[in-house]
């Protein structure tokens, strides 16, 4: 079987903060490929630098040495500037609290990312409908996130994320805040971008549960790749 | 849909967006009527006209100046008319009614106050009466005086009760001109003086000039001053604009603060709706910080901000513009005895949507420049 190639590449990566006086290593010398239509689930202990990966990754936070290619941009030369335009075109969020505006319906929050594009608004809502009819929300796109259940808010949030069709997708513990049914149904929709979208997603969970929905693991111990990079969902299940 | 963000944004806490909007109006109806105060202050000076001169003692005003001027001052290249007359300071039952009284030659103060609309047949009878006086609409409606009425002065400068009949209601050509006030035939006062106080007799408080050409008003004021050089009672003779200038400048004290207060009114406002506009950044950072990551740069966002806060500013100012209207109306009412003219102006109003416009602006700037500088991480609390 022919092998993907890699969308994210990670090269000697080094991520430090400075508390006070100190300063804490939190990531140390990653270098890492995803590839293509992966789903990767990063787990770890708490302060392990999970979200700190993710976030360089999805160009939210700038690295103190190495570099990250993402669809073949060195994402580490941009200025902030250019990474806001390129995180609106590349990067679909998906926050462990939905994140979504709450003056904002279901329908304009989903809308939100495609304002800066260059699409008319009859594109761009029938953009908006079509991903709140993947996450089965299209009865629901005039409700503000207040009106919503939890599980109904993190769809919201997915489509919010899928609307652009972003080469990654980055989400953070998306379960975090869920009951079970509600984490099965959105573990369920990202498997389901993942088979059958082809799309790459990135997820940061303790959760072994929706660990097991992803196709690869990657453990993160003390900012270091603790186990190998590739266990496949099959392999897993 | 970001102007629809605007108005939600502006909606969502309404007690508090209530309480700004209050205090934003407030502070610029405070600030429109304390400008009010001071347009009222220079309504006479305001209200004078470029084509006139006024010649008084050069020693003061208290001074007079004898008649015998009169046709001196007539003579002088470049003055085509003139007039006089005497602040009378006649009290009206008691001091609380005061208003402003002068004696006057009727017949050339009339010609030289062409605002002063009087209806021909009350001229007439003024004219031709000795005992004649006129008031303005403004003050016959205080006093609930009608035509024909007897009036009795109490006189401080010129002792004695004067006694007047009411011939005519003036009133304003526009609305700088001060229908308060009240005029009677200086030949009265003098001959009643000639028996009473004859020291006193044949002496004018200032001279009034209607000049040929306002342009050379400067040069016929050297002039008339010339003329009476090295005299016993030498002159000064300067713009009417420049006389009036003279009693504000007795209050320029009181109206520096006054201009002071009316900024600090201002400038305390902008603390108030920037405190209000920091808490709402504040308790939003996370969702601008969502707005970041969705890709929308700092423009959008410091816009955003600048938006709500202008829009706040805006429907609060608007508010206090409509408000000082009424209030300066009921202002007028308790306190129109001290500014017979208390207008709005337009320039009040333009001074107002400015500052409305400055506080929106200053409210915005370090709560937008907080939210665009923060790290995307720190705001969503992602670090770990």
């Amino acid at each position: 079987m022919e092998e993907k190639k890699a969308v994210v590449e990670l090269r000697h990566l080094f991520k430090s903060y400075r508390r006070g006086g100190q300063i804490l290593p939190v990531l140390t010398d990653i270098t890492l490929d995803i590839r293509e239509g992966d789903f990767l689930a990063l787990m770890g202990p708490s302060g392990s630098g999970k979200s700190t990966l993710l976030n360089l990754i999805a160009g939210l936070d700038q690295a103190d040495s190495g570099t990250i290619h993402v669809a073949g941009v060195d994402i580490t030369t941009l200025s902030e500037s250019e990474l806001a335009q390129w995180r609106a075109l590349n990067v679909g969020f998906i926050f462990q609290f939905y994140n979504l505006i709450p003056v904002l319906t279901a329908f304009e929050n989903v809308e939100l990312p495609l304002i800066l594009t260059d699409l008319s608004k009859k594109e761009r809502r029938e953009h908006v409908t079509t991903a709140l009819n993947l996450v089965k929300l299209e009865d629901r796109m005039d409700h503000y996130p207040g009106q919503l259940s939890g599980g109904q808010q993190q769809r919201v949030a997915i489509a919010r994320a899928m609307v652009t069709d972003p080469a990654i997708l980055v989400a953070d513990e998306p379960t975090g805040d869920l009951d079970r049914a509600s984490a099965e149904e959105v573990l369920n929709l990202m498997w389901r971008f993942s088979v059958e979208a082809g799309k790459t997603i990135m997820m940061v969970t303790h959760d072994p549960r929706a660990a097991r929905k992803a196709r690869s693991m990657l453990y993160l111990e003390k900012g270091v790749l603790a186990s190998a990079p590739e266990i496949t969902f099959s392999q897993r299940a | 849909m970001l102007l629809r963000l605007l108005f939600r944004n502006v909606l969502r806490h309404k007690l508090r967006t209530g309480l700004t909007l209050c205090g934003i109006g407030v502070a610029i109806l405070s600030f429109g009527l304390l400008r009010t105060v001071i347009s009222a202050w220079y309504a006479g000076v305001e209200a004078s006209s470029a084509n006139r001169l006024i010649t008084r003692n050069a020693i003061s005003l208290i001074f007079p100046l004898p008649l015998s001027y009169l046709e001196r001052i007539r003579g002088v290249e470049g003055v085509k008319a003139v007039s006089y007359g005497n602040w009378f300071g006649g009290i009206y039952i008691e001091e609380k009614n005061f208003f402003a009284n002068f004696a006057v030659e009727p017949r050339t103060y009339l010609e030289l106050y062409p605002e002063y609309l009087l209806p021909e047949d009350q001229k007439e009878t003024f004219l031709r009466d000795r005992r004649a006086c006129i008031a303005g609409r403004k003050l016959v409606k205080r006093f609930g005086w009608k035509v024909g009425d007897l009036i009795t002065l109490r006189g401080t400068i010129f002792p004695g009760n004067w006694e007047f009949v009411l011939r005519g209601i003036y009133s304003g050509r526009d609305s700088r001109v001060d229908e308060s006030q009240f005029f009677f035939h200086w030949d009265y006062l003098n001959e009643s003086l000639k028996k009473r106080k004859s020291l006193m007799a044949d002496q004018v408080g200032i001279y009034i000039l209607s000049v040929r050409n306002p342009e050379l008003a400067a040069e016929t004021a050297a002039r008339v001053d010339r003329v009476f050089r090295n005299s016993y009672a030498e002159t000064l003779t300067e713009t009417e604009k420049a006389f009036q200038l003279g009693f504000v400048a007795l209050t320029e004290a009181i109206l520096l603060v006054i201009r002071l207060v009316s900024f600090v009114v201002i400038v305390i406002i902008m603390a108030v709706a920037a405190n209000s506009m920091s808490m709402s950044v504040r308790e939003r950072l996370g969702e601008y910080a969502v707005f970041k990551t969705l890709g929308f740069g700092g423009v959008y966002l410091g816009a955003m901000i600048l938006g709500e806060s202008l829009l706040i500013a805006a429907l609060g100012g608007a508010g206090g513009i409509l408000l000082t209207f009424p209030a300066a109306k009921t202002f007028l009412h308790y306190l129109g005895d001290y500014f017979p003219v208390f207008l709005v102006t337009k320039e009040t109003v333009v001074f107002q949507g400015l500052a409305a416009l400055a506080v929106g602006m200053a409210a915005a700037v370090l709560p937008a420049w907080r939210a665009v500088r923060i790290p995307i991480v720190q705001a969503l609390g992602r670090i770990g």
